[in-house]
């Protein structure tokens, strides 16, 4: 249950990266959809699922060191491959406007997402359908 | 583009996160705790592409759009996952990892 | 003229065999017999024909026979000297076995189709009757010795498959296993020889091989072994291999239990034909026998012939059944054979040893075939081997009868039967050259003549025993051959054999010496007459006699022990100390490092079987660090 509000923090925190990286619709939409809509679905997940007195297991201590060598020296390696690639950092910032990003979704021309965003309406469809099939009960409510 | 902040601790901060969900993913014996970590990891990646966006291509807008998709991909594959999840736990009444290695050897 | 057609005497019986060995569930008897008798009649008349024209008309060129290749292809090409060819030789040796061979055969297969009518396996006897004439033609019609080799071996295999005919019966399994055993173990014998001399004479062929300037070449070898130069080493394993088909001491132990097989085969393989095959083999390369360090080897080949004779015709005397008293008398006959060879020299009349070890061959098959297919007759009436079942037949089995002492008074030797002639030649020349020698051949003829007349004797003329079925004459069919063979037995001695056959193949006149034929027929007399008294009515003199000697009668009457000898040897020392631990060895050691590479692999996988354990998170484990050590892989190679 706790790792939920966790989870619910830190998705504040992403969202105030993409404010600062002057990204505000991303922004606000990661706090609506992720915070407002994923999170309560967990709750609601958790609530039908977990007993939530109940202390959560520990994992065995000897699954925990070897799953944490190997992220810590992921880690290191990705890091290492970051720091030795030289960035060439641009030189004017830019802003993203809601405008832009409508017309960049919308067009069918080079740059253009029409694509991906049809196929995005599509995948949700298919999702939703989904999501009900699988979780109906067979038999009925009585 | 943040004042004072490079590129590299951006990613920095990405890369870490990205491995603190990988280890949570892997550590968990939690069905729910699975799939919290796979957020953090989800979230991460789309910091990491609005970041290099932001920092090194700022003419373009691929990161961002790809992120918006990010996001709503991992919105669908949350509610399928726990869709399934109700379903399972009607089954074997409970969402320990344990009881559900069926296709062990 | 062109003598090419005479391979056809050797692919006729190969297709007699071949047709009835593929189509022997469609051929049944009689047609079986038929097609064999037919197929062997044509082969017989071709013999003949060939071995008339070589004696009479193309053989004697300026009164020296020659030696004729028909044809030679070169099989197996080594180096320009030397390759193994197939070929066909016509001298005079082979061309007398053209016409002992053939007709032996031919009259074995008549006289089977009454002896074994009835049989199940018809088919599969006539089929391998052909394979063995085949083979042995082969064999006498060799070129080279690599090619005799190849057939010495198909007699071999021929053998083995016809004396376990019955191979229902274990006795009869076990003795062509003994057989074929023996025999192939003294061909190795054959084998090292051969290869010994081929690589000092760097040649296989036989027109090469008996030239007498030739021989003289290789005796200046310098390489020696033990005192004895190379090449009397390979003609002693040569003779060794010799020793063991034709049934030598110490190599006979096969010859009583082949016995098992038809009575048929055991006159054609095991008195007329394959048993004379180490004599022939040793009458082929005489010239080097002789010639070669002063004819040693040829010395091993009369003492080993010899104490054969001696040694066979003392067990012979006290055997109870009919086929092993043949058996012996047989390997005595070739030890005559062996020992004539021995005493034999070259040139001219000198060779009338060689002369006469021919000739007792082409006798002896005669008489000996002729005695085994009347012993096959009376077996066939009275069914049962042995002489204490049998008495008094001269009554009921008349053909039979005439035909056995017909028979009987050859092999004794008694004129003017054939054996007396052969017999005394060989006589005559071992005692010009080698008195003890002599000695021992006299003594032994005494001793054939009373072991055949005591069979002769005690199955024709003691008192009847109580008969199961009142015993008849056979069929036509077995006592046509009979007939023939009685002929040919009686008046062969006629056949002024040293016009045909000599060493040096220069034609020479024999003439008799009446002091040394009297000398034998008086022993074969006394032999008679020793027979007569104990044997031809009944009394129990003889088995008085058996006990008033005792222990030596037991032991020849155990043929010595040499079985016991021979069985001692392999089980105790061959078995146990030898082959049992090559034979732990390769349980213990090769077959439990296989084993462990098996168990091993099952105990690696077990262990690692336990990656696929069903968790997805340990696969998001396994996936995460792969894609970090190939990142890392391609790092390093892309920098």
């Amino acid at each position: 249950m706790r790792s939920i509000i966790y989870l619910l923090f830190v998705l504040l925190g992403v969202s105030g990266i993409y404010f600062m990286l002057e990204y505000n619709f991303l922004a606000a939409v990661e706090l609506a959809v992720y915070a407002g809509g994923i999170i309560i679905l967990y709750i609601n997940a958790i609530m039908l699922i977990d007993k939530i007195g109940v202390p959560m297991e520990k994992p065995k201590v000897g699954r925990q060191i070897l799953a944490g060598i190997i992220s810590v020296f992921s880690l290191a390696v990705s890091l290492f491959a970051i720091y030795s690639y030289h960035f060439i950092q641009a030189a004017h910032p830019r802003g993203t406007s809601v405008e832009q990003l409508g017309k960049h979704l919308l067009s069918y021309g080079d740059n253009g997402y029409i694509l991906p965003f049809e196929l995005i309406s599509i995948f949700f469809l298919a999702v939703l359908v989904g999501a009900i099939v699988i979780a109906k009960t067979s038999k009925p409510i009585k | 583009m943040i004042e004072g902040v490079s590129i590299y601790e951006i990613l920095t901060l990405t890369t870490t996160v990205f491995f603190i969900g990988v280890y949570g993913f892997v550590t968990r014996k939690n069905l729910m705790g699975m799939l919290i970590s796979i957020e953090l990891i989800l979230n991460s990646a789309a910091v990491n592409f609005v970041a290099i966006n932001k920092y090194l291509f700022p003419a373009k807008m691929d990161g961002d759009i790809f992120s918006i998709f990010i996001i709503a991909v991992a919105a669908a594959e949350t509610a399928l996952a726990l869709a399934i999840i109700i379903n399972l736990y009607r089954l074997v009444l409970s969402v320990k990892t344990k009881d559900l290695e069926t296709m062990k050897y | 003229m062109d003598l090419r057609f005479s391979v056809l005497i050797l692919l006729i019986p190969l297709s007699v065999f071949l047709i009835l060995g593929l189509f022997f569930r469609r051929i049944k008897q009689p047609l079986a017999g038929y097609i064999g008798i037919a197929g062997l009649s044509l082969t017989s008349i071709l013999s003949f024909f060939v071995a008339y024209e070589y004696f009479f008309h193309i053989g004697n060129v300026g009164g020296v026979f020659q030696k004729i290749v028909v044809g030679q292809i070169s099989w197996l090409h080594f180096t320009s000297t030397m390759s193994i060819n197939l070929g066909i030789l016509i001298d005079p040796i082979s061309a007398l076995m053209l016409i002992v061979v053939p007709l032996i055969s031919l009259m074995v297969h008549i006289y089977s189709m009454g002896y074994m009518k009835g049989e199940g396996g018809f088919t599969r006897f006539y089929a391998f009757l052909s394979l063995f004439t085949f083979s042995m033609l082969g064999l006498v019609l060799s070129s080279n010795l690599f090619q005799i080799y190849i057939f010495w071996e198909l007699v071999g295999v021929s053998s083995y498959s016809l004396i376990g005919y019955y191979y229902t019966k274990p006795s009869a399994v076990l003795a062509a296993k003994k057989a074929f055993i023996v025999t192939r173990f003294a061909d190795l014998g054959f084998l090292i020889g051969l290869l010994i001399l081929s690589f000092y004479a760097k040649t296989f062929d036989f027109v090469t091989l008996t030239n007498p300037a030739f021989i003289h070449s290789l005796n200046g070898q310098t390489t020696t072994f033990i005192g004895l130069s190379v090449i009397t080493w390979a003609l002693i394993l040569i003779f060794i291999g010799g020793a063991g088909k034709s049934a030598m001491f110490p190599l006979h132990i096969w010859l009583p239990d082949a016995m098992e097989g038809p009575t048929p085969v055991s006159a054609l393989i095991h008195a007329a034909t394959m048993v004379v095959a180490g004599v022939f083999l040793v009458a082929r390369l005489f010239p080097m026998y002789y010639l070669i360090e002063g004819g040693i080897a040829l010395q091993l080949v009369m003492v080993v012939g010899t104490f054969t004779t001696l040694f066979a015709a003392i067990i012979a005397i006290t055997q109870h059944d009919i086929k092993r008293v043949l058996a012996f008398s047989t390997m005595s006959q070739i030890g005559y054979m062996m020992l004539a060879l021995g005493v034999s020299r070259y040139e001219g009349p000198d060779g009338l040893g060689f002369t006469a070890a021919m000739s007792h061959l082409f006798t002896h098959a005669m008489f000996k075939g002729l005695l085994f297919l009347c012993a096959g007759s009376i077996i066939h009436v009275v069914h049962s081997n042995y002489m204490q079942d049998m008495g008094g037949l001269r009554k009921y089995m008349p053909i039979t009868h005439i035909t056995f002492l017909v028979a009987t008074l050859a092999i004794s030797g008694i004129p003017p039967f054939s054996g007396f002639f052969s017999k005394d030649e060989i006589l005559a020349a071992a005692f010009e050259h080698h008195k003890l020698v002599w000695f021992t051949g006299w003594i032994v003829a005494g001793l054939t003549s009373f072991y055949m007349f005591r069979l002769y004797f005690r199955i024709f003329w003691w008192n009847d025993p109580v008969y199961k079925h009142k015993p008849h004459e056979s069929p036509k069919s077995i006592t046509f051959p009979l007939i023939i063979l009685a002929f040919m037995a009686a008046f062969s001695g006629f056949i002024p054999f040293s016009h045909f056959i000599s060493p040096d193949y220069i034609p020479f006149q024999s003439h008799m010496e009446w002091g040394l034929a009297g000398a034998s027929v008086g022993i074969g007399l006394v032999g008679f007459i020793f027979a007569w008294v104990l044997y031809k009515k009944e009394n129990d003199l003889s088995t008085r006699l058996s006990k008033a000697f005792g222990f030596f009668y037991k032991s020849a009457y155990r043929k010595f022990y040499m079985d016991e000898l021979y069985m001692f040897i392999t089980k105790e020392i061959v078995f146990k100390r030898i082959s049992a631990p090559f034979a732990w060895f390769d349980r213990h050691v090769v077959d439990s490092s296989m084993n462990g590479i098996g168990n091993s692999t099952v105990w690696i996988s077990d262990k690692i079987k336990g990656i696929q354990s069903g968790r997805v998170q340990d696969y998001a484990m396994y996936f995460v660090s792969g894609v970090t050590i190939i990142s890392m892989i391609l790092w390093f190679l892309i920098k």
